[in-house]
């Protein structure tokens, strides 16, 4: 009896902690939703209110007529996929032949890539900035793309998956007389895919919420992406707080839901490539 | 295949079809680092030593050499310092306190105990892959002083109201909570994982010696996550480090420059007053911190171990 007791507190001690936490955690996102249905006002009043009192989408539709984000949005989405659909392609053709095709200083050539991860983005930008300039591509997607053209950490987890391949399924191919590039694109693409469908999400979800490198190279409102007109605009609407919340929701929903529904490859991956060294 | 294992595998097609196929399948990804990382790396360093300016971004020819003085500069600035200072509290706050709440979290989530596992995962996670300016303007609404969720928690529990973003002393603080919040359930999911790796039957060992459930934790959990720890620790310092965003949404660096950071820095100058040279000079100085920092958790590490 005691035992059971015992069992019970315990049970209830871990769980309510759990609850609690997740509360903690989820309080944020649920409220920013909830705010952004109330009439104009009601977020910032006394007694504070948890729910709308008359849910309302106007906030929503101020966003997408008189301010326009439905254009933000497009800009936002056709970047993402611009910057996933390329870089999975550079990355998938460098991590394949890293790991599988034999040429002189493969290691050495790997282990200096793998060495440029702990310079910060940070120290880059500037002279990027200029390059940009120089190639005429400031207030441009294409100056936004080419600085996510592809990433070591997406070469690494490609090459990592790689390994697996069985060579005499590549020597089959080749005995049956494929070309490389053949190889590369009929065989070995189709095997990659598991880990292509994680590094896409992660490089889609990192490209829609990038701030810095948008801020400095977009400069005209009509090609802001979402993070950059949002942070524009909540200087201009401090005090709609209910419309500031709606335009939170549109930039984090979209990602939100994508990690939800691919939540299991996502995470294996940003797993994969930490804990394995 | 694998009887020849000391002779190099012979390639029915020859090598020379696969090395040229390699730098094919290369040019892309080492063109674009090429271009788009190795050159800026070398243009940021020789930047750091000119005193280019929004002069020389209308005429290159403007900019002249300063050898060392944009570093010079910045050790007799004492907004650097403060800067510096700064970012050393978002680190020094947040690192544990990450650490600390997402250790917590995955001890919970990996308890037998626990029901609803995959659930609670993905509510902790989900703040990992939110867009930090949206959940920035969240939180500046959250720490009103007045209207406030947070103060209105705060007063419920009979605590006074903070001015969260208002006061210098608290909004560090403020902004590295947000910075915590964002960001623990990355480093939950690798500590479960973690655990998940630690063989069950030290546990049972562990029990029939008699041993409680803060001695398991202390002297089999903590040295066997110890390389997670590690792996945790030097992400979340270097992300830390970077914080840029939060303090440009929701303080624009204020007040009194309190919670401006050293990229918040570099982006002002760089950006807005195209001091380029100078800004890169502060890019170096964060790089080289970074460097310290981790170097430093390496050294004390061995000091521990040995």
């Amino acid at each position: 009896m005691r035992q059971r007791l015992a069992f019970m507190a315990r049970f209830l001690a871990v769980n309510g902690a759990l609850l609690l936490l997740a509360l903690l955690t989820a309080f944020p996102l649920l409220w920013m939703i909830s705010a952004s249905l109330m009439p104009s006002g009601e977020a910032m009043a006394l007694p504070p209110r948890l729910l709308p009192s008359q849910p309302t989408l106007e906030h929503y539709t101020t966003l997408f007529t008189r301010l326009d984000l439905g254009r933000t949005l497009r800009n936002t989405l056709f970047l993402a996929t611009a910057i996933t659909a390329v870089s999975l392609l550079c990355n998938s053709m460098a991590g394949y032949a890293f790991a599988k095709l034999r040429f002189r200083g493969r290691e050495r050539l790997f282990a200096l890539l793998l060495a440029t991860l702990v310079v910060p983005p940070q120290v880059t930008v500037l002279p990027l900035f200029l390059e940009i300039r120089a190639l005429g591509l400031v207030n441009s997607f294409g100056g936004v793309l080419v600085a996510a053209i592809t990433t070591v950490f997406g070469i690494f987890l490609i090459r990592q998956f790689a390994v697996g391949i069985p060579d005499e399924l590549l020597d089959a191919a080749r005995l049956d007389g494929a070309s490389e590039l053949r190889i590369y694109w009929t065989i070995v693409l189709p095997l990659l895919r598991p880990i292509l469908v994680t590094l896409g999400v992660f490089t889609f979800l990192t490209a829609w919420n990038d701030f810095m490198w948008p801020l400095i190279v977009l400069t005209d409102e009509s090609k802001y992406t979402l993070p950059v007109a949002l942070a524009n605009l909540s200087g201009e609407h401090v005090l709609d707080t209910e419309l500031m919340m709606a335009g939170a929701v549109v930039t984090v929903l979209p990602g939100l839901l994508l990690f939800l529904f691919l939540q299991k490859q996502y995470i294996e991956g940003i797993t994969m490539g930490s804990v394995k060294e | 295949m694998s009887a020849e294992a000391d002779a190099p595998p012979a390639v029915p097609t020859g090598l020379k079809s696969e090395r040229r196929a390699a730098w094919v399948l290369l040019t892309p990804a080492l063109g674009a680092i090429a271009i788009f990382f190795a050159l800026p790396l070398i243009a940021a360093l020789l930047l750091s030593l000119t005193d280019f300016d929004i002069y020389a971004l209308a005429d290159p020819r403007n900019a002249r050499f300063v050898g060392a003085d944009n570093y010079l500069h910045l050790l007799r600035d004492p907004l650097f310092w403060k800067v510096m200072r700064n970012t050393l509290v978002f680190v020094v706050l947040g690192v544990p306190l990450t650490l600390l709440v997402a250790l917590g979290g995955a001890l919970l989530v990996n308890s037998r105990l626990a029901r609803m596992r995959g659930l609670f995962r993905t509510v902790f996670f989900a703040p990992v892959v939110t867009t930090i300016v949206a959940v920035a303007v969240v939180f500046r609404y959250l720490y009103h002083p007045r209207y406030g969720m947070i103060n209105q928690m705060l007063g419920l529990l009979g605590l006074p109201a903070i001015d969260w973003l208002g006061d210098p002393a608290w909004a560090t603080a403020a902004i590295t909570l947000l910075a915590v919040w964002r960001s623990f359930g990355y480093a939950l999911v690798i500590y479960v994982v973690g655990l998940q790796a630690i063989p069950q039957p030290l546990y049972e060992a562990a029990e029939l010696d008699g041993a409680g459930a803060w001695g398991m934790l202390r002297h089999i959990t903590l040295p066997l996550l110890g390389p997670t720890t590690r792996f945790v620790t030097v992400l979340t310092t270097v992300s830390l480090f970077q914080i840029f965003a939060e303090p440009y949404v929701m303080t624009r660096g204020g007040p009194l420059y309190a919670t401006t950071s050293i990229t918040l820095l570099m982006y002002q100058q760089g950006f807005r007053w195209w001091n380029l040279g100078s800004a890169a000079a502060i890019a170096f100085v964060l790089f080289a911190l970074i460097i310290a920092a981790t170097g430093l958790q390496e050294l004390l590490r061995r000091r521990w171990k040995t």
